[in-house]
């Protein structure tokens, strides 16, 4: 009995790929300087204990930020690391780990991190989790790896919403940052675009058509309950959340052509914050609140624009090229993600707000919908591959590269979720 | 050393699998945010909206007759461009007329953009060529009233092959009566 549940448990732990409509990753390249680690296998619960670690070295692996190196043996959380074998194999890192029984269905597993060089031990987290909990307690072990060993938050643990087309109908989905588990929040034969997250990860705001028009839903993934968040005469479209997440940033045109405004998540409020005789769209708050970021073509062609968030002059951020769009702000405010044209070809690119500097991350042609990760690292995009649409991550320095498909389907406008608190 | 971390929001996350019966042990409250289950909406259906009782039947049939300028409801715009270009002016007149003759029938139009570029760029510039057939029917006898002007952006193209040509059927607006949206 116990040990065909187990079966199950750390069968939908470590047999992923075989649901068909999930996200695949596939790493395209990797940083420079990778930091040799060792994941041994836990003690213990052999089925678990594998699961558990499987999942681990595939965060830290997709990362790009880590070498991982064979331990040579398993490693129990509560001895000392054979750490002169360990540094004669070349690893800075390593981490054992034990899985127990805890009854009632439950498992304990505790994690050793450990510096070879200085052979000191970095941390001792404990886990207590169910067979089910077995995918997000690797995340969870992963993360603090990361963070232990980088001095940034993983985002192991985080989810990210796309939209996937197939034929005559849009899912607008949401899965774990590795793509597993995903769900549909939303099904419909009318296109959804633009999702993004609110700050707390509660809910989802997108644009959905199946009115014939565009109009803006706020979605609570908890409960499934949605409101219209902004449908007013014309199109209502580009939702983005205040820091608060008390108020959106949309554009309307009720007055006109594309303006944007500001309303009450509940819909109530509206209120215009920029004014120009042409398109206003794409708005985006910086982390910190003070600006909203947006793309306009009052200067003739599609640019970059900021306004302070309470209102003022709007001052132009881009001016290479003849077409820059969808800003992005970094969570540490001192970079920019936009999609600029160069010779024919939609590109990734990231400008460094300080300098103004800009660079190109990627070499496709129809990169769209720009999403930090939240800890700022990575940036998830769509793009198009021999026809058919995919999600792609590159790091903010361009090295680390991921590419992220359905199988026999389109995906699209992915928004990566704020960090689990 | 820390304490053994709970994971009861995990619990309700991979609940929502259905591998698993929902077996959460610990207290729920804070962590719903973890758990998209039975958030599987369908679209509900879109209501029929009925044609107007006092419509005068010609001008219905007119709408459906191949011979009429009526029948046609495209309007075709030059890339990023939303200037409605004179060629497509008498088919403005006629529809303007029939407006103007029928002031309870009702209008949508829907602007719509080529592939290339953001989104929701696409969307604005599909807004503009929408507006632009708008003003044109108001100067030719139709009400504000009578119409809106929608942007379905680069989301339901005519025509999907990626080329000049197709480009050129997919940046258009589209004119729908009452009882057609």
């Amino acid at each position: 009995m116990k040990f065909n549940a187990l079966l199950v448990a750390a069968g939908l732990a470590v047999a992923p790929l075989l649901a068909h409509a999930q996200l695949t990753v596939e790493i395209t390249g990797a940083g420079a300087n990778r930091l040799p680690v060792a994941i041994a296998d836990f003690t213990g619960e052999r089925i678990v204990a594998q699961a558990l670690t499987s999942v681990v070295r595939a965060d830290l692996d997709r990362s790009g930020l880590f070498r991982l190196i064979d331990a040579g043996a398993p490693l129990a959380d509560n001895l000392s690391p054979p750490f002169e074998d360990l540094k004669s194999r070349g690893i800075d890192a390593v981490a054992g780990g034990s899985v127990a029984t805890a009854g009632e269905g439950r498992y304990e597993t505790r994690v050793r991190l450990s510096d070879v060089p200085k052979q000191a031990a970095l941390g001792t987290p404990a886990y207590l989790h169910t067979g089910a909990q077995l995918r997000a307690t690797a995340h969870r072990i992963a993360d603090y790896i990361y963070e232990k060993l980088t001095g940034e938050p993983g985002v192991f643990s985080t989810r990210i919403a796309y939209v996937v087309k197939s034929t005559g109908r849009f899912e607008l989905k949401i899965a774990d940052a590795d793509g597993s588990n995903d769900q549909a929040a939303l099904a419909s034969r009318e296109p959804i675009i633009s999702p993004t997250w609110s700050p707390d990860g509660s809910k989802l705001a997108y644009v959905s058509f199946e009115a014939k028009k565009p109009v803006v839903y706020v979605h609570d993934l908890a409960s499934g309950r949605r409101h219209v968040a902004a449908n007013f005469k014309g199109s209502n479209s580009a939702p983005a959340w205040s820091p608060s997440g008390k108020q959106l940033a949309v554009v309307l045109t009720k007055d006109g052509s594309s303006q944007l405004y500001v309303v009450n998540v509940d819909g109530s409020g509206v209120t215009r914050i920029a004014t120009s005789s042409g398109i206003d769209t794409e708005p985006r708050w910086s982390t910190d609140g003070q600006y909203i970021y947006f793309t306009s073509d009052r200067g003739g062609s599609p640019q970059i624009y900021r306004v302070a968030s309470g209102g003022g002059n709007a001052e132009r951020i881009s001016f290479e090229g003849s077409y820059n769009v969808t800003p992005r702000p970094s969570p540490d405010g001192k970079s920019l993600a936009f999609i600029t044209r160069n010779g024919g070809r939609f590109q990734l690119a990231l400008m460094d707000l300080a300098t103004r500097q800009v660079q190109i991350l990627t070499d496709s042609t129809k990169d769209e919908s720009p999403s930090f990760a939240p800890n700022g690292r990575m940036i998830l995009y769509a793009t198009e591959i021999g026809g058919r649409g995919v999600l792609a991550a590159v790091s903010a320095d361009g090295r680390v590269k991921q590419k992220l498909s359905v199988q026999a389907a389109d995906v699209r406008e992915p928004a990566w979720g704020p960090l689990v608190r | 050393m820390r304490a053994l971390i709970s994971l009861s929001a995990v619990t309700l996350l991979l609940a929502a699998c259905g591998s698993q019966p929902p077996a959460p042990e610990q207290n729920p409250a804070g962590v719903e945010s973890r758990t998209p289950s039975g958030i599987q909406v369908e679209t509900p259906p879109v209501k029929e909206v009925k044609p107007e009782a006092a419509f005068d039947p010609n001008s219905i049939a007119a709408l459906k007759d191949p011979r009429s300028p009526l029948s046609k409801r495209s309007v075709y715009f030059d890339y990023d461009s939303y200037v409605v270009k004179d060629e497509f002016q008498t088919l403005l007149g006629a529809h303007g007329k029939l407006l103007a003759a029928n002031p309870r029938l009702k209008m949508l139009i829907q602007g719509n953009a080529d592939e290339r570029g953001s989104r929701e760029y696409n969307l604005a510039l599909g807004q503009k060529r929408a507006d632009a057939v708008r003003k044109a029917l108001t100067l030719l006898g139709a009400r504000e009233d009578q119409l809106e002007a929608v942007s379905l952006g680069e989301e339901k193209p005519a025509c999907s092959d990626g080329t000049e040509d197709c480009w050129g059927k997919n940046r258009r607006g589209d004119m729908l009566y009452s009882g057609e949206f």
